[in-house]
């Protein structure tokens, strides 16, 4: 078996006692204190990920722009520079290459923010679709460290502790900074639901800069287990989970997040196709009338018959809001709001209904 | 007499007559973490050692609850029901099901307490 990669700040995670497991071929710190205190302090206060896994890939050349349009569903036409997007890379058939984060570096710079399990495909991907386009491109996930600082005091550590004047940046706006001597990108962004930043720098400054916030006292080590919690809980999908090779944007309600009026960009025909016709199947909010919690790849019931008609994307006992609920793709016939279902949890069935699958309301700083 | 008995999958088995308290050890509830839901049988089922009789769960995941014995269930803990931490408080107090034992010659292949810490710190 291949031995599982570990991240610049590995050795800190183990001096704080994290509890480690494999994650997207990475040995990653799931949680130190406890889920429920991490998730808790993101909510209320700041929290601070290690999110080196993620992968990073710098797009330039005079057709940068052009070729970023083509491979990705969002519209990065004439933006201003210190502009972020996000947007998933599709393939032919309208399904989920990967959800992705575009920064606009330059006119000819972009820079895109990968899931750690997707990095070679979607390399692969990136560089077998750039034939015909001036681009270069390289992957630098194994130089950038990055680190998520989240929460509703986030702005204030980040200002504060680390002293990188961050108040005048908008959401989804990042700037690049020189900190500690090195250059480094800070942008307002997260997957938590809260207001936050992430910020990516070399492994370093990465390390220096995770034991500043730990010794300051005012950020809580967050591992992955609150970080699942927290965007489950504000409705954000996770590649593997809500995302996939063959789930499309419009099954997983993501459309706003593809530009059909882009002149081209591969898998427009699919999802315009798919669009117009409407999908078979949708993502949807559920909500358990019992305390039972449903998890990825439960089957979902028809209320009244044994059909299976869908499938758990993600669930939990949620934190924030005290109730047993989850993500799943469901038949369509069975996905309107209010729809009553069935959820199988081992060996009995327990009623469910349609709902939001935003259980959280989001507190960006906008 | 009262004796307890453990199972390399971490349950106990507090013994008392024919009649056996199973739960989680203190060691199984500090490495599930938070424990947010208890999927019990029911009275009269039956279980059978090696085979699950329910499930635990934390925020992150559920783990089978192995019977360490063959027995009929005899009573649950409605109070975990509403009140799942109580696991995390006191989980050698706040058993999960109650059985009358079957066969009490299966308690002797359990660990007796000695050697269910070694098996811990072994694991640790």
């Amino acid at each position: 078996m291949e031995e599982n990669k570990r991240t610049c700040l590995y050795p800190e995670h183990v001096s704080l006692k994290a509890l480690i497991s494999p994650f997207g071929g990475f040995d990653m710190p799931i949680q130190y204190r406890g889920i429920v205190e991490e998730h808790n302090a993101v909510r209320n206060a700041c929290g601070i990920f290690d999110v080196s896994h993620m992968g990073e890939v710098s797009i330039t050349g005079t057709d940068a722009e052009r070729y970023v349009n083509h491979i990705f569903s969002n519209d990065v036409t004439d933006a201003p520079v210190g502009k972020c997007f996000y947007g998933m890379m599709l393939n032919p058939r309208g399904g989920v290459v990967d959800d992705l984060l575009v920064y606009k570096r330059g006119d000819e710079s972009f820079f895109l923010v990968i899931n750690a399990s997707n990095i070679d495909k979607d390399v692969a991907w990136i560089e077998s679709n750039a034939s015909g386009f001036d681009v270069k491109v390289e992957n630098l996930s194994d130089f950038y460290g990055e680190i998520a600082i989240q929460g509703p005091k986030a702005e204030e550590v980040v200002e504060d502790v680390l002293g990188i004047h961050v108040s005048d940046l908008a959401f989804y706006t990042f700037k690049e900074v020189t900190y500690m001597d090195k250059p480094a990108i800070i942008s307002r962004t997260g997957y938590t639901g809260e207001d936050g930043f992430e910020l990516y720098a070399p492994h370093d400054v990465t390390v220096a800069t995770w034991r500043r916030l730990i010794e300051s006292g005012k950020a809580e080590p967050c591992g992955l287990g609150c970080r699942d919690t927290l965007r489950f809980e504000v409705g954000l999908p996770l590649y593997g989970d809500e995302l996939a090779d063959d789930i499309t944007p419009v099954e997983a309600g993501l459309t706003m997040f593809v530009k059909l009026d882009k002149p081209e960009f591969i898998g427009k025909e699919a999802v315009a196709a798919q669009k117009a016709g409407g999908p078979a199947r949708k993502l949807v909010g559920l909500e358990l009338l019992d305390r039972a919690i449903p998890r990825h790849g439960y089957e979902v019931l028809a209320a009244d018959t044994d059909e299976v008609v869908g499938v758990v994307t993600t669930g939990y006992h949620a934190i924030s809001v005290d109730k047993s609920i989850a993500m799943a793709l469901v038949n369509t016939p069975y996905a309107a709001l209010g729809t009553p279902l069935r959820v199988r949890i081992r060996r009995k069935t327990f009623p469910a209904v349609v709902v939001k699958k935003k259980f959280y309301n989001k507190n960006y700083k906008k | 007499m009262n004796k307890i008995y453990y199972s390399p999958s971490h349950e106990y088995i507090r013994v008392e007559g024919n009649t056996g308290y199973i739960g989680v050890s203190d060691y199984a509830q500090q490495q599930l973490g938070n424990v947010v839901y208890v999927d019990m049988p029911e009275v009269d089922d039956e279980i059978t050692a090696g085979d699950d009789f329910g499930a635990i769960e934390s925020v992150k995941a559920a783990s089978d609850l192995i019977a360490p014995v063959d027995g009929t269930v005899i009573e649950v803990n409605e109070a975990l029901a509403d009140n799942p931490r109580l696991v995390n408080e006191d989980a050698m107090n706040n058993w999960i099901i109650k059985v009358e034992i079957a066969d009490p010659a299966q308690l002797d292949s359990l660990l007796d307490e000695e050697a269910y810490k070694a098996l811990c710190a072994a694991e640790h």
